[in-house]
Order: structure tokens, then sequence, then C-alpha cells
């Protein structure tokens, strides 16, 4: 099934696609079909920068089971790090 | 003499909505004949491999075929994947826009040498909700519906626009439509396609429904683990026929 639904958000970062490094501004989440993870769905994660165009774009796909323990990662990364260490209002 | 299964494939331009100048992907036979159109309309994952090898298919059944790539305007020259989910991102094709290229490439083959002026449209997934929609929108001849989701069902919360339901508009279906399903799939749902086909009865429109048991979504797909062999061969067999019935002459 296509589930067409997906989750949008803003970003700040950078990210590397097939061209190399770029600003990222945005990111999707999205349940569908892979291009080429062997599954019949997976869960989908773009970070994008529609600004520089198509190829900016780090892609992921995933099992749900991975997708969830990569978020429960970031989470117990940042926990484990001092607060506001990778904040934008961080200080260098 | 000329291979009868010899064609021509590539890509060209054509005059999609709104007067857009769109790429597309044009295979069709080398040997002179009076052809049948038929455009193909690319799944949500894009114009890719697998569509286009899906074009020459048609092509060397003895048709002109052209597939429309609905992403060209966001993302010209982009990769398949990096194009759909630029167009994702962007809440999908707008129902008016895709009518309007499927529109312009029908009216590219019909201007093609030995066309006989019979044009048919399908699709697969995505592609088969917009090939309904497009036989609901022009005239056509002869409409291919493979695995169509959000014709009938409400979508999932937080759908585009774009993806709004359409049955109100079966009334105006102008041509025969051949509906091929999956029996697991969720999207359309069995009971889904029982109500599409109830309102094209209750219409009194042309049309013939196969469902495969132990297929889902996407049996066409090659390339995916959804495929499944015996729906997919029936379901070429069935596509044969049917543009053969309505589109050759």
């Amino acid at each position: 099934m296509c589930t067409y639904l997906t989750e949008k958000i803003d970003v700040d970062g950078s990210g590397k696609g097939a061209t190399g490094w770029f600003a990222a501004s945005q990111a999707t989440v999205y349940v569908d079909h892979p291009v080429h993870a062997p599954y019949g769905h997976t869960v989908n994660i773009d970070v994008l920068n529609p600004a520089l165009g198509p190829s900016a774009r780090v892609a992921l796909e995933l099992t749900e089971e991975t997708a969830l323990a990569l978020a429960d990662a970031i989470h117990r990364a940042v926990a484990s790090a001092p607060a506001g260490l990778a904040s934008k209002n961080q200080t260098v | 003499m000329t291979s009868p299964d010899a064609v021509r494939a590539e890509t060209i331009t054509i005059t999609g909505h709104g007067g857009d100048e769109i790429e597309a992907y044009c295979a069709v036979p080398l040997a002179t004949g009076s052809r049948g159109g038929v455009v193909w309309i690319h799944h949500m994952p894009g114009y890719d491999r697998e569509t286009k090898e899906f074009v020459r298919r048609l092509a060397v059944s003895g048709y002109h075929a052209v597939c429309p790539n609905l992403y060209s305007r966001e993302a010209p020259g982009a990769d398949p994947d990096d194009a759909a989910a630029t167009v994702r991102a962007a809440g999908g094709v707008p129902d008016d826009r895709l009518v309007g290229d499927v529109a312009g490439a029908a009216e590219y083959l019909r201007n093609l040498d030995g066309a006989n002026g019979k044009t048919g449209v399908i699709g697969h997934c995505s592609g088969g909700r917009q090939a309904f929609l497009a036989a609901c929108s022009l005239q056509l001849d002869a409409a291919v519906d493979c695995y169509g989701a959000f014709i009938v069902e409400d979508p999932p919360e937080g759908l585009p626009a774009s993806m709004r339901p359409i049955l109100g508009l079966a009334s105006d279906l102008s041509c025969p439509m051949l509906g091929l399903f999956g029996m697991e799939d969720r999207y359309p749902s069995p009971d889904a396609v029982a109500k599409l086909d109830a309102e094209l009865n209750r219409l009194g429109k042309d049309h013939e429904f196969h469902s495969y048991d132990g297929a889902g979504h996407s049996f066409f797909s090659v390339d995916r683990p959804a495929y499944r062999v015996e729906a997919a061969l029936d379901g070429w067999q069935r596509i044969g026929d049917f543009f053969a019935k309505h589109l050759e002459g």
C-alpha cells in the first residue's frame, strides 16, 4: 500500500548526500514501499533541502523495529550529553 | 521487413497541463501499422526503470505508449527516488495537473504516424487511482486500474488534499475499465473494491474486476517482494486482451 501520509518537520544541520555535504532544512518520515531495502514496506526517512534541488537528500529505509531503535538511540545520545551542548543556542 | 517486435524507446518532451513542457518516456513499434495508444501513469515511487520497462512492453505488443514524468516540474533530471521524495514532501501531484498531463500525453499519441485515434490509460498504485481519474475526466477508449487506492475510501488523517476520494466522478467514466486487485491489499481493501464495483454496476458502466488470492499491493512489481507471479501473469494476459479489444483497429 501507499500510505501517502508524510510527517514533515523543519531541521537545522547538515547532511551528506550523493553530491556531498549540504545544509539540511527539512525532514520527512513516512511508511511506504522502499526503493532498495528488501521489504514490502519500510519506515522511510529523508533529510532534504528543497531549495538545493531533489538531489540534496539523505535517504533511509528502515524496518519499523530499527527505525524505533534509531529514535531511542537519538534520545539516549542527547540525554547522555550535557544539556544544550548540541542545541541551536549552544556556546561555541 | 522490420521485425514486429522492434521498438524505438526514448525520452521525449510533451506539452502537459497548463502548456508546460514536461519529460515523458515514449516507446513505439518500428514496423508500420495502425496503432492504438496507451498513456502509462507511473506509480508514486516515480518515473523509474521498471515503469519504463512496462512502456517498452506495450510497444512490443504493438501499441504506441507514453509515460509522462509527473514529477518533471519539481525535479527535472533527478533520480526517480529523489524526485518522488521531493514531490511527496511538497504534497503530491494535484489531480487537475494529472489530468492535464494525461491529456497532453494522449494528444501526443493521437498525432503519431499510424495512430488509429484510440487511446487507453493504465496505472499502478497511485497511478491506478489516477487512471480512473483520467478516464472520468477525459474522453478515452480503455482504462486499467491496478490496485489504485483512495478512489472510494476515506484516506488516513493528514493526507494531502490531492488524494481525496473520487468515487463521485464515476458517472463520468468515459470508457470500459479493467480493475486488477489483490485480496490481501489494505489500500484498496477488498471492501473498497466491492464498493467501486457496485457503483459502476449501478451506473451501468462497462467494467471487469479481478481480485487475486494471495496477492497484496504491488503484485506486478518484479523488483519488489510483493511480486506474485501467478497474479501478475494472469493480470498481464487480461491487460493484453482488454487493450486488444478496445484499442486495436
